[in-house]
């Protein structure tokens, strides 16, 4: 039988090699690793643009750059760093795993997988070209509007924005793609015996965002694209003087991107109870009730919006139903919350690094969660909004919920997708400088906000710069210790580090451990079922 | 248990049903745009008022036990060469009662400029409340090289004002007309 | 040898850190509150992190005691439940629920509730009006009825350049200082209309609580009634281009009788201004104020040399219609003309005449047409400015 199998696969595993593999490739293991290599790089890219706007906040005056730089920085480095390195992340897991995790050979529509994949490139092409047309006097750089693209500033700005408008385009339509191939992969390609209801739960996670992704993706296309054509074709969707509005394009924007913020949590929400299980060796908790919490916050996410622009102004009854819609999000959380600490109580744990970033990931996303419940009060708001108080909040969101959680997860099935153990030396100390460097660099950022320093400002008033200059040194340190995180990554790859065994978790549950490490090529040539 | 065939089949249906999602979703995104001006027209979401003659209903009678005071600001937009400002500041009016105002205008340059006018009412919520019978926002305005103008604007509070609200702003912002 | 140099670096480095540290004043929270929108702010504020604190620790308190006893290098066996299993369990289960709810709806719902309604209280009873029009990148103020109806002013940010690019020490009130404040009285409740010129900019005082967004083409409102005579600072907080950072809103609060006495003398240099314009200028006296005021207003987009940073803001220097004429042979003013562009604003380039007066204007003008290499020769009078009024 297994000779049978390994024969069988010998004589399927001939495919090109070099460039072209890569460039042609269907397999979905070689997809995942294009996509979060990818995403690796793109987040060292947005991690320098962000080091490059905390040395300039270092201290009070400019010192290194010209405010309008400084806005493209701000708001390229929020682009890359969602659309480029976080979605592209999940994405990456998505296709690694969640084939193997439901006894799947391989995605369900590799060839759009491929294309999908290579739409990123040239995206992040786009986004970042115009800072180097500016160096040769073409346009005057990237888009500096921030990345929600608010009218009428983004009508105003400079080619930065059409090439932004076209970088998101892009990304829209690869990570509508990647959706699109997930939901068919989910409903039709599971093994025998594996319902639904044993579906893993980070394929649940990404089920949800990928119906999040097909629902709300297209409005926010739609909503650049009447940018575009108010920007050059004498449309007036945005523009008072032609029967537009304005905060028309804030509600389209955020009708996105309040949904986007779950889209980029509900993957890593899928892989912490995986990781919770495993190291505590005991089997997840609540398994019905995080999946009905993901379809709660799926649900609610599409109908709290407006908690983004609470300052804009609106009647008195739309205040208190986002205010009070956007509080009733943290019941499903509180769900899910619940089950990853019930998961860890009275475990056999042991912290190994996925474990100890996993467990500092409940702590530094809990803070963003109840900081998100207070900004949820519209009153209050008008003090936090658009203050460095925000800043902090998202940051303990989507740095700490998101690619530390990304993090977790990658060390976890480092081993898998590679076969050599990372060391895990090295990797705790990345998971200690991490965390204490991300809170060095992003606490002060909460006292800032209070005291009253607006975000988006590329120079600050003398009553800031104490914590400014906290936050700057936690900001570097926070960068460089990632370079650990790379080296980790890197060495595994050049297949340096111990032999992984199929199974490095001694609690580890799932279809994708009782395949090799690293996996066949081809895996699953014989279908496994589910009892 | 699929065999290849049938899930090839199945995978395709599915994905066209997706795609079918994805197409309504971009249609919604467009929908939203007259959708988003329906609901501020109904609701005042964001001061807009209608921008069509009011007919007088003549079942409304005049709350003379209330006040309401209305007050008025012009705006000139950048790029129309425009002298622009309200007669008077603010009036007091009983809901009900039809008032008359108007704005001044004045072109400085020697060539005929058009302008187009754009209201909004604050609080937004008196905006559904606030009936303009004749405005000159109601189409584009041209003035001749040097012209001035009176702008008459007719309008009337409703009696359904809510009571706790005892001021209205009413302001335009002149915008160069856009072709 | 260079670890010794690393370390005297790092001592260095901590050093001056320290320093710096022990003599901040660090702020933890709001800055002082001084109307009741923002006192009950602070309050909901105080109160709500409060809750999320105890939150917080209640649930990182369990965790940290499961990390610390239920270890595998403890011994400790596996328990293998996954969810609650009898009664009993259910309702324990529900219990950290119904408190959330609880806390939600009612600790945290109610004051919400209270606080929003506190915070849209513009419709009535008001003593005042002032209507602030934001703009790239400054304040206009203008006072609709009152004592000081009538007064209407710009306020630009006064630190200069050099503080900014660290040519010069920076002062205390660096870049929250304006040269036009704000001036408002005490105890009377002031409904603040908020309008923009250009994109969106939010107008916001931290310790009046408010903060209102500024729309191009739309009417915003909110209201504040300051309890104490003060200087109240803040800054505009919506991405609104590059001088985004450098657009702050400096409020004098004063008495009554103080706020009487502004009026009086703010009307007064207002007229002053208005009667230097009726008076003939010398080309020397508005060169030298064009300069002044280009500096100060112009130079941010179009550059000290006048060269612009092309295509968004051109050059002024051999400008076509910088060098072409202001007013055709009738004396009217010519469409599109240098004048007009100045005076009424075009795409991005803001209407001055809401900004500067009729003096500044002329000599701005003048001063363009026979600066950067342009020879127009030829000069402006306040008083043709004041014409066109």
């Amino acid at each position: 039988m297994t000779t049978a199998a390994q024969a069988h696969e010998a004589h399927h595993d001939h495919h090109p090699t070099g460039i072209m593999r890569w460039l042609t490739t269907t397999n979905h293991k070689d997809i995942g690793t294009m996509y979060l290599v990818f995403a690796l790089i793109m987040f060292m890219v947005g991690g320098a643009m962000a080091l490059a706007v905390r040395a300039e906040l270092f201290q009070p005056g400019m010192q290194l750059m010209r405010p309008e730089f400084f806005n493209q920085l701000i708001g390229v480095h929020a682009l890359i760093m969602i659309f480029a390195a976080l979605m592209p992340a999940a994405t990456g897991f998505a296709n690694w795993l969640i084939p193997l995790q439901i006894g799947a050979p391989d995605m369900a529509l590799p060839r759009l997988n491929n294309w999908g994949f290579w739409l990123l490139p040239p995206a992040a092409i786009l986004l970042t070209l115009p800072f180097i047309l500016a160096l040769f006097g073409i346009g005057d750089g990237a888009i500096a509007t921030g990345w929600t693209f608010y009218a009428p500033l983004s009508v105003q700005e400079g080619i930065g924005v059409d090439f932004a408008i076209f970088a998101v385009h892009l990304l829209g339509i690869s990570s509508v793609m990647g959706s699109i191939n997930i939901i068919v992969t989910i409903f039709n390609m599971r093994a025998p015996g594996m319902t639904m209801m044993k579906l893993p739960l980070f394929a649940w996670g990404w089920l949800i965002t990928a119906f999040l992704l097909i629902a709300t993706i297209p409005v926010l296309a739609g909503a650049v694209t009447m940018l575009l054509t108010d920007r050059h074709f004498g449309t007036h969707f945005f523009n008072a003087a032609g029967g537009g509005d304005p905060i028309l394009f804030q509600h389209l924007f955020w009708f996105f991107g309040h949904p986007e913020v779950y889209i980029l949590l509900l993957p890593v929400w899928g892989f912490i109870p995986h990781i919770l299980s495993a190291f505590s060796r005991k089997p997840t908790y609540g398994y019905k009730a995080q999946v009905y919490s993901f379809w709660a916050i799926g649900i609610l996410s599409l109908v709290v919006w407006a908690h983004h622009v609470f300052t804009v102004g609106m009647p008195v009854p739309a205040l208190l139903y986002f205010m009070y819609s956007t509080m009733s999000i943290s019941l499903p959380l509180a769900v899910l919350f619940f089950c990853w600490i019930a998961t860890m109580w009275r475990g056999a744990m042991s912290f190994e690094t996925p474990m100890l970033f996993a467990t500092g990931w409940i702590i530094l996303f809990g803070i963003g969660g109840l900081t998100g419940l207070v900004l949820a009060d519209v009153a209050a708001d008008a003090q936090y909004h658009h203050s460095y108080f925000v800043v902090a909040h998202f940051h303990y969101t989507l740095f700490a919920g998101g690619m530390m959680g990304m993090m977790a997860g990658t060390y976890f099935w480092l081993p898998k997708m590679t076969g050599r153990m990372y060391s895990e030396k090295l990797g705790k100390l990345h998971f200690w400088l991490t965390a204490i460097a991300f809170n060095l660099t992003f606490m002060p950022q909460f006292f800032l906000g209070l005291a009253g320093m607006p975000r988006r400002i590329p120079d600050y008033a003398l009553q800031f710069a104490e914590f400014n200059m906290i936050s700057s040194i936690g900001a570097f340190i926070l960068g460089l210790s990632q370079l650990i995180f790379v080296y980790n990554i890197v060495s595994c790859i050049r297949g340096q580090g111990e032999k992984a065994a199929d199974k490095p978790w001694e609690g580890a549950e799932g279809l994708e451990w009782t395949l090799s490490s690293p996996p066949p090529y081809h895996s699953f040539t014989v279908q496994p079922v589910v009892k | 248990m699929m065999d290849a065939t049938e899930r090839e089949i199945a995978n395709r249906r599915l994905v066209r049903k997706l795609l079918g999602v994805v197409a309504a979703a971009c249609v919604f995104a467009f929908a939203l745009v007259p959708l988003y001006d329906v609901i501020c027209r109904v609701t005042g979401f964001n001061g807009k008022t209608g921008n069509a003659a009011a007919q007088v209903e003549h079942a409304t009678r005049v709350d003379t036990s209330r006040w309401v005071t209305v007050e008025f600001v012009g705006n000139t937009m950048p790029g129309l060469s425009w002298e622009f400002h309200p007669r008077q500041s603010s009036v007091r009016v009983h809901p009900g009662q039809v008032e008359l105002t108007s704005y001044f205008a004045r072109n400085i340059t020697n060539q005929p400029v058009a302008g187009q006018a754009v209201p909004s009412v604050s609080p937004g919520q008196a905006a559904q409340y606030f009936k303009k019978i004749e405005c000159f926002c109601f189409q584009r305005q041209e003035l001749k090289p040097g012209e001035t103008k009176e702008m008459p604007l007719t309008f009337y509070v409703s009696p359904d004002l809510p009571e706790n609200v005892q001021t209205i702003t009413l302001s335009y912002a002149f915008y160069r007309a856009v072709q | 040898m260079a670890l010794k140099r690393f370390k005297a670096m790092g001592a260095a480095i901590a050093l001056a850190f320290w320093s710096k540290v022990a003599y901040a004043e660090f702020v933890w929270n709001f800055p002082k509150p001084v109307t009741p929108l923002a006192e009950d702010t602070l309050h909901v504020h105080n109160k709500f992190m409060l809750i999320c604190m105890v939150i917080f620790l209640v649930v990182l308190g369990i965790m940290i005691y499961s990390i610390i006893h239920h270890r595998k290098d403890k011994g400790y066996k596996p328990a293998n439940f996954t969810g609650p299993s009898t009664k009993a369990q259910v309702f324990w289960t529900l219990v950290p629920f119904a408190l959330l709810l609880y806390i939600d709806f009612i600790l945290m719902g109610i004051p919400a509730y209270h606080s929003v309604i506190t915070m849209e209280d513009t419709k009535n009873n008001a003593d005042m009006v002032i209507k602030v029009t934001g703009m790239q990148w400054r304040w206009q103020y203008e006072y609709m009825d009152g004592d000081a109806k009538g007064i209407k002013f710009v306020s630009n940010l006064k630190t200069p350049q050099e503080q900014i690019y660290n040519q010069a020490e920076k002062g205390p009130d660096y870049l929250l200082e304006v040269d036009n404040p704000v001036v408002l009285p005490v105890g009377k409740k002031v409904r603040i209309l908020l309008t923009s010129n250009d994109v969106i900019h939010t107008w916001w005082v931290p310790q009046f609580g408010v903060a209102r967004d500024a729309i191009p083409g739309f009417l915003r409102e909110t209201w504040a009634r300051i309890d104490e005579p003060g200087t109240y600072k803040g800054q505009c907080k919506e991405l609104c281009g590059k001088g985004h950072g450098f657009m702050p809103v400096v409020v004098n609060a004063v008495s009554e009788d103080e706020f009487k006495k502004w009026a009086e003398s703010k009307k007064a240099e207002l007229a002053a201004a208005s009667a230097v314009a009726e008076k003939e200028w010398s080309k020397e006296d508005l060169m030298a104020l064009g300069k002044e005021v280009y500096e100060k207003n112009c130079s941010v987009c179009h550059q000290v040399d006048g060269k612009g940073v092309p295509p968004a803001f051109p050059p002024l220097a051999g400008s076509k219609i910088v060098n072409g004429p202001n007013f055709d042979a009738e004396g009217k003013l010519i469409k599109d003309s240098h004048l007009d562009r100045v005076f009424n604003g075009f795409r991005v380039m803001p209407a001055w005449k809401g900004v500067l007066n009729d003096v500044e204007i002329a000599a701005v003008v003048t001063y363009e047409r026979n600066a950067f290499g342009n020879a127009m020769g030829d000069l402006l009078q306040p008083a043709q400015v004041k014409a066109l009024r």
